[in-house]
């Protein structure tokens, strides 16, 4: 057996991160490679390199494809050679045809005018070999998303594919639609099509895989062959997540609570476009007095949607449960009325959700109460920078001034401007999620910080993060969600890794 | 003066060059005409007649900045003031109706109709591009059918009285001559009080933390303002003073710029503006918000009907064509963003000026108003490229 691709030492460096660290791997003709790691890892990255997104130049390494060199300018140079990648969020534009998406950037023309006969003739013999049976002039927004990836898929097809890269391809899927692509892949394998395959489902991987890389902290850290049908679903854990724990994180002795201060009960919402899909299922949770509890789970598990559709319906439709606190029912129906209740929210995305880039850090931190820094309506500027001041020497907002518009911040700085926000809403429980995403290893210590200092002040902490060391340095509790479910819960003792990534995976 | 001194002022001037050069570019435009014109831009007659003719344009871009800044836009304020002068006119010369009750009626029919173009905005999520044009047919054809096609008037003195009128001389006879000694008090008044105003508010801010704006600056900005405003009121005052029209439009610029520097009402519209799910998240009501400031930009649009209405003193069905173009514009060359959160009230008032100081420097001069439309246009694009550039920059 040859080999198609083979990425030599690849080192791709973003602004104070280093995404891949000389990363190599190596791809047979003809086989199904997957691609495992926790979520930025580098998966994406390193198929991002590969399909000319990150043009040559901006990464080190070279790619040796087919028989040579390959320096891709962008994805068309890529996609000229075979290379097809479909990424995670399909690139489908809903309101044309499944016909004219098949063809988008490539359409059969002459002289720039369609040829609609031979589209819809194509398209029919494509969706054939995908097995989709629909009609080539029906609009991609009315059918599910299962059949949009097979219309990306046939996409892929059009283009004459020889290597085709399928960043989780299921994740959005229901089962039998991804047994079907996987049979799909299988059958494109007996055609002598290469694949790629990044995925989370290990079950899935097992499966159809002949050979597994596993890439960790951006470093490629085996390869594991499949086809004796040896490897366990352990093994390829144990390389996913044995990082050393060489992360520090701050001492704190916890000094918790025995009532609970914060309980949702019951709680389930529903996806505002898809009343069909419950993205959030009858959850319950808890958080007591100083404890910061975490909640993990891939992404899609629904971790941003209960926390948003707890933060005054801000996620979802249909929402039913209840939040009580202190034992109390309070009503969290509004995002004014659930931070009355003592909530606060620190949004994954801070730029487009959680700050106001245009105005100043003292704005920003006096949003979320103004009543905090006014009288009767009028604001008090004094008063307002006064706040600003205080929180910027509390928390170590780093800037030579308080009317600097937030835009000019690191991301480390950002984030403790949104925090600062919420510090002064003065709320009882902050659900913080992803609290350090983005932001380098030195602001990540000064915000843990800062969430073992809210423990010690008595506040609940939940905490949602995909980094599962965090998770495990930072909480005293760790709930494992999965699919809109909490599928259980460890004590920080008895936590691990291994054991947070089996409960995700025990569905 | 120290070096960090020197530098502050610099670091500050620069961090605000979008407000202190809109003012300069009025100054430079000012001047310039005033070379062409022979001195006639600058005569009291022709400043009075400046204040007048731009007196709507200058309320609605006040109603038009809180709508942009909110991350919107009203097409319709044209045809309400069209509609309103109808109103009103019907009202007044067809019903006998006395104008103590029309104008707050009116006002009210404005507040409802931009409340109404509000709602379907704010809570049904319409774009306002489409609500507003919408507005802008109906209000056109209603206008239409409330005068018959025909137009209507005239009105009584008390009525064309709040466009056309001054304010009383009750100092009269003073000086010789024609000087209207009241209104140079009250001009001289405000030049006082303003810096007052100014130095108490830098005195609160300086209970808490340092003062942001530097000495120089405040110093340099009173100074100039009040010599204009001092320049002004004289130049009028030796004509026939104050007209009330004036008076009606330094209120509303007073209210108005208090409510978006100092109120949490203000402040929220800015966060509405700049980033609508952080505004949500941070517990704002943006609904009711966004609400608001249709009712509130309809309310001056009906404020402006009434004014242009008194001024021509009849209610014509071509009443405020276009005007929303006007005032839209005068938003932006005063340093608005399109896409919300960005704008300040005095920097409205001071691109509707330039607008205005163009449009009547240009037709003394005898440029047609085809070449006018030209130049507007053109200085309407320079204004948002220096923005753009600026921000780029930056």
């Amino acid at each position: 057996m040859d080999t198609i691709l083979e990425m030599k030492n690849i080192t791709k460096t973003f602004p104070g991160v280093k995404a891949l660290d000389d990363v190599s791997l190596k791809v047979e003709r003809g086989e199904i490679h997957a691609l495992c790691g926790e979520n930025g890892a580098g998966k994406s990255t390193l198929m991002k390199v590969l399909s000319g997104v990150y043009p040559h130049g901006t990464y080190e390494g070279d790619i040796l494809y087919d028989g040579g060199v390959q320096e891709f300018k962008d994805i068309r140079d890529s996609e000229e050679r075979g290379i097809i990648i479909i990424h995670q969020e399909l690139a489908l534009v809903p309101l044309l045809s499944i016909a004219e998406n098949i063809f988008l950037g490539n359409e059969i023309s002459e002289n720039g005018v369609l040829n609609w006969p031979a589209t819809f003739a194509r398209t029919g013999e494509l969706l054939q070999k995908v097995g989709l049976k629909e009609n080539p002039a029906t609009l991609v927004t009315n059918i599910g998303v299962g059949k949009q990836q097979l219309v990306e898929i046939a996409k892929a097809l059009s283009k004459k594919v020889k290597l085709l890269i399928l960043d989780e391809p299921t994740a959005s899927l229901q089962e039998n639609d991804s047994q079907k692509l996987l049979d799909l892949l299988l059958e494109f394998k007996a055609q002598g099509i290469t694949s790629i395959l990044i995925s989370h489902k290990l079950n899935e991987i097992n499966r159809v895989a002949d050979r597994i890389t596993i890439i960790r902290d951006g470093k490629a850290i085996s390869t594991l062959d499949a086809r004796g049908g040896t490897i366990t679903e352990d093994d390829i854990v144990k390389d996913m997540v044995g990082r050393d724990m060489a992360h520090r994180y701050p001492d704190r002795t916890p000094n918790i609570g025995t009532d609970k201060l914060m309980e949702v009960r019951n709680w389930s919402a529903t996806h505002p476009l898809h009343p069909e899909r419950k993205v959030v299922d009858n959850v319950n949770i808890d958080v007591a007095a100083g404890e910061v509890v975490g909640i993990a789970g891939l992404m899609g598990a629904g971790r941003t949607e209960l926390a948003m559709s707890i933060f005054g319906q801000s996620y979802g439709t249909d929402i039913s449960g209840e939040v009580l606190i202190n034992g109390k029912a309070v009503d969290v129906s509004t995002v004014e009325k659930a931070i009355a209740s003592g909530l606060a929210y620190v949004t994954e995305d801070r730029k487009e959700m959680g700050l106001i880039l245009e105005e100043s850090i003292t704005t920003n931190i006096t949003l979320a109460n103004l009543g905090g820094v006014s009288e009767n309506g009028v604001l008090n500027d004094g008063a307002e920078r006064s706040v600003a001041e205080e929180y910027r020497e509390k928390i170590n907002i780093r800037t030579p001034n308080v009317a600097q518009k937030v835009m000019n911040l690191s991301g480390g700085n950002q984030q403790k401007v949104v925090l600062s926000k919420w510090l002064f809403a003065a709320p009882e429980v902050l659900i913080l999620d992803e609290p350090t995403r983005g932001i380098d290893v030195g602001a990540k210590y000064e915000i843990y910080t800062i969430i073992n200092q809210l423990a010690a002040d008595g506040k609940g902490v939940i905490m949602i993060s995909s980094e599962m060391p965090e998770l495990l340095g930072m909480c005293d509790r760790i709930y494992v969600m999965n699919e809109g479910e909490i599928k259980g819960q460890l004590a920080a003792k008895d936590a691990s890794q291994e054991a947070i990534m089996r409960m995700i995976l025990k569905a | 003066m120290t070096d960090t001194e020197t530098k502050s002022i610099g670091y500050y001037l620069r961090t605000h060059i979008r407000e202190y050069g809109m003012v300069v570019a009025l100054v430079a435009i000012l001047a310039f005409f005033q070379v062409l014109t022979d001195g006639i831009m600058l005569k009291p007659v022709n400043l009075t007649n400046l204040f007048l003719q731009n007196s709507y344009i200058i309320i609605m871009a006040v109603g038009m900045l809180l709508v942009i800044v909110g991350g919107n836009i009203d097409l319709s304020v044209g045809s309400v003031v069209g509609f309103i002068g109808a109103l009103a006119a019907v009202m007044i010369v067809n019903w006998d109706l006395p104008t103590a009750l029309v104008i707050p009626v009116c006002l009210i029919a404005g507040a409802i109709i931009g409340a109404a173009q509000g709602y379907w905005v704010a809570y049904w999520r319409i774009p306002s591009f489409i609500v507003t044009l919408a507005g802008m047919l109906v209000f056109k054809g209603l206008t239409l059918a409330l005068l018959g096609g025909a137009s209507v008037g005239p009105f009584p003195d008390v009525f064309q009285g709040m466009s056309s009128g001054f304010i009383p001389d009750f100092f009269g006879g003073l000086i010789e001559g024609r000087f209207n000694l009241f209104s140079m008090t009250l001009g001289v008044a405000l030049a006082a009080i303003l810096p007052i105003i100014g130095l108490r508010s830098r005195a609160k801010q300086a209970k808490f933390a340092a003062v942001e704006e530097p000495m120089a600056v405040f110093v340099t900005k009173h100074a100039v303002a009040g010599l204009a405003i001092l320049f002004v009121t004289y130049l009028l005052s030796t004509y026939r003073g104050l007209p009330n029209i004036l008076v009606i439009m330094a209120l509303l610029i007073a209210i108005f710029t208090f409510i978006t520097n100092s109120t949490t009402l203000g402040r929220r519209i800015y966060a509405l503006g700049g980033n609508e799910k952080a505004a949500k998240l941070s517990g704002i009501n943006t609904k009711r918000l966004t609400f608001f400031t249709f009712a509130n930009m309809g309310m001056l649009a009906a404020l402006a009907g009434l004014v242009f209405a008194a001024r021509l003193n009849t209610a014509t069905p071509k009443a405020g064509l276009a005007f929303e173009l006007d005032v839209i514009a005068a938003v932006f060359i005063g340093g608005a963003s399109m896409s919300g959160g960005v704008g300040k009230v005095i920097g409205a008032v001071v691109g509707a000026l330039i607008m205005g100081v163009m449009n009547n420097g240009m037709s003394i001069i005898g440029v047609g108003i085809d070449w006018q439309q030209v130049i507007k246009g053109l200085v309407l694009l320079a204004a948002v490229i220096f923005d753009v550039y600026n921000k780029n920059k930056a």
